[in-house]
């Protein structure tokens, strides 16, 4: 490389990245031309193409802040969304297409994180797009193995009287955690409720913000 | 039930590290298509899927953080053999 920043660091004080500017890899330029084929012989159109990429970014860790306060404030739909996630989420509006789900509630005595191991499963459909970590070597092989080193990583140090359960979500289902509900929100309504909801939160490797810190 | 310890090649929805492991049946899932044949564009052959439960002391052995600490996945039936299952906490 001709400039090799790697021991430098830039005037802000992080470290130089190289660009990620490369020419297109063989599977970007297969997509090019296999989508450019399917609109050529009116298989699709590229106004659907771009309908179902708006559809997909306007998926949001708001869908799933919205069912965990719906879950701490309506125990009829917290039984529910336990009993059946797909369903109760569905009931709730979210289009979540044919996404099987499971709610893992996090209780006094219990903390649940969600991996996948084998690649990088998430429920898109319900938080949208996962961060970059989840997808990566290290989140994925260390979650099962060392998952308190990883959560206090994450600035979650829990108790030892706190059973931490690990899902590594590898095959049909998808998973999403109720965080516990923050002390000090009695009476707060589910809109209130669902600004304390993080997409971390939701994956397991976060907690519920406290109400002074929203 | 005891995860096969078998290692195939090809497509397999099974982690590694489960392999051999004993776990107990946290809750069934229902018949899903076997992805082992999906992958390869084969007449899926609906399997019942379970969602085993394994301690870390089980996975991990003496390298575990903590041993009472659990992790849960997902297994295909045919991954699954009958073994002396240890009890749920």
């Amino acid at each position: 490389m001709p400039h090799d920043h790697h021991d430098h660091l830039s005037p802000s004080g992080h470290p130089y990245r190289p660009d990620d500017d490369h020419p297109l890899t063989y599977w970007q330029q297969m997509e090019i031309a296999v989508r450019e084929l399917l609109i050529e012989k009116g298989v699709t159109t590229a106004a659907a193409i771009n309908a179902q990429i708006e559809a997909m970014d306007a998926r949001s860790p708001a869908h799933g802040a919205a069912v965990v306060a719906r879950a701490w404030t309506d125990t009829d739909f917290r039984a529910a969304l336990l009993e059946d996630a797909s369903a109760a989420t569905r009931d709730m509006g979210f289009d979540i297409g044919p996404m099987r789900l499971i709610a893992l509630e996090n209780t006094d005595t219990v903390h649940n994180i969600v991996v996948c191991t084998l690649c990088s499963c998430y429920p898109r459909n319900l938080l949208g797009l996962p961060p970059d970590w989840y997808k990566s070597r290290a989140y994925r092989s260390r979650t099962v193995k060392e998952p308190r080193k990883v959560l206090a990583e994450f600035g979650v140090s829990l108790p030892d009287t706190t059973t931490v359960r690990v899902h590594d979500s590898t095959a049909d289902m998808r998973y999403v955690v109720i965080p516990h509900r923050p002390a000090g929100t009695d009476g707060w309504n589910a809109d209130d409720l669902a600004a304390l909801v993080t997409r971390d939160s939701m994956i397991g490797t976060g907690l519920a913000k406290s109400p002074d810190a929203a | 039930m005891r995860v096969r310890a078998d290692m195939p090649p090809g497509h397999v929805r099974t982690p590694g590290y489960l392999r051999g492991k004993i776990g107990w049946v946290e809750r069934t899932l229902g018949p899903f298509p076997n992805p082992e044949q999906l992958a390869y564009g084969l007449n899926a052959q609906a399997l019942p899927l379970m969602r085993v439960r394994f301690s870390m002391a089980e996975v991990w052995g003496d390298a575990s953080e903590t041993p009472t600490d659990t992790i849960d996945a997902e297994i295909y039936s045919h991954w699954l053999e009958p073994a002396e299952a240890p009890h749920a906490p």
